[in-house]
């Protein structure tokens, strides 16, 4: 229900780090999101059609990387993929857990357009930031 | 030529951030802040209610309310004698810490002991989003239907402790009051559920006495730390 303010915050933040980084245009975006995380990967799709009109994203495609849910047992320290929802643990069937991997709303990384003036041409560079 | 940049970013950083400094700002002051959070309907604001009329002779207590566009339930609560800040969302479907950050500068801190944050009805997007309270309390009413832990897990998982309104409407309903405890507990074992009815008021003392031990918790570790 709020992939519009996520897809809206992904732009801002893609648009300043490429701005930072010499890129006018952007290729593509990488999203992380978690299957626990209750962001439904077709809206946000939507959301970024209609968002990225008009910005230095506006011909970026969107790919989504969904994250399993990955627990681990706080009773027992054993780590396990959660089956429909269900979060006890199969090794010792409590349910005190910490959630490893699955909540992720995250930019992983974008691809652009490097300005002609540019310095690296002719390589594909990656950058951390 | 193509450049990738790894931007390795949470989404919700500007969020986590400005909770991480809410939550500083209450615990320092000693305040318990519950984050009440339920479907549209399921009895946040009677619950409130009839929470205050139990509490307010205790300490004192601080509301920040959030709609999307009304002011009816901070009006229901603010004839109760107890401070009550209201944050309209104006379409948005959750509370986010910036909005609560500025209701706190119009709530008498120093004077508060407990407080309570009725998120917009919605058991989908208010999970995802931390405000700085100590906990989340989620409300399920008989009236929705026992499958909904399932169907809506995160909130749950999140939760402290759920709250099952409306008990009144056991007989009128299909609600399977078993198998909805199970779901929970399959979810978050250490779940603590209140089976209750905010209207005549059963179950509630459990609840009341919850809260009671919560903010005395909070003022014993404000006050070591
Ligand atoms: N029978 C019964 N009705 C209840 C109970 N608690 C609340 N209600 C009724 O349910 C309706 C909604 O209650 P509210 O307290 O306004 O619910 P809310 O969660 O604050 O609603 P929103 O703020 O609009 O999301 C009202 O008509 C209440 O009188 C209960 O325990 N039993
Ligand atoms: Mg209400
Ligand atoms: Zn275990």
């Amino acid at each position: 229900m709020h992939e519009t303010a996520l897809i809206a915050e992904v732009l801002k933040t893609v648009r300043q780090s490429a701005l930072e980084n010499n890129l006018p245009k952007v290729t593509k975006i990488k999203l992380a999101i978690g299957k626990l995380s209750m962001a439904l990967p077709e809206a946000l799709i939507f959301a970024f059609q209609v968002l990225k009109k008009g910005t230095i994203c506006e011909e970026a495609e969107l790919e989504i990387e969904s994250k399993e849910i990955i627990l681990q047992c706080l009773d027992c320290t054993q780590e396990f993929r959660s089956q429909d929802y269900n979060f006890s643990c199969p090794f010792c069937a409590r349910s005190r857990i910490k959630i490893i991997q699955g909540r992720e709303l995250h930019i992983i990384s974008f691809e652009g357009e490097e300005n002609e003036l540019g310095s690296n041409c002719g390589s594909t560079l990656i950058k951390s930031q | 030529m193509n450049l990738e940049v790894i931007v390795a970013q949470p989404l919700l950083k500007a969020n986590e951030e400005l909770a991480g400094q809410n939550r500083n700002r209450l615990n320092r002051g000693g305040i318990t802040t519950v984050n009440l959070i339920s479907a549209p309907g399921a009895g946040k604001t009677t619950l409130l209610e009839k929470t205050i009329g139990a509490l307010k002779n205790l300490f004192s207590i601080g509301i920040v309310e959030g709609d999307i566009y009304t002011t009816f339930d901070s009006e229901r609560l603010a004839g109760q004698g107890v401070a009550v800040v209201q944050i309209n969302t104006y379409g948005g479907c959750h509370l986010d810490a910036q909005m609560v950050a500025q209701a706190l500068e119009r709530l008498p801190l120093a004077k508060l002991k407990l407080l309570f944050i009725e998120n917009v009805g919605n058991l989908v997007c208010p999970a995802e989003f931390d405000l700085g309270e100590n906990c989340k309390v989620a409300i399920l009413s008989v009236s929705e239907g026992s499958d909904k832990p399932k169907k809506y897990p995160l909130v749950f998982q999140e939760a402290e402790a759920v709250i099952l309104n409306k008990i009144d409407l056991l007989p009128y309903t299909d609600f399977d009051l078993a198998a909805a405890k199970e779901q929970l507990k399959e979810i978050k074992n250490n779940l603590v559920i209140f089976p209750l009815s905010a209207k005549t008021g059963e179950g509630m003392e459990a609840w009341v006495e919850w809260l009671k031990d919560k903010v005395s918790q909070t003022e014993k570790s404000s006050a070591t730390g």
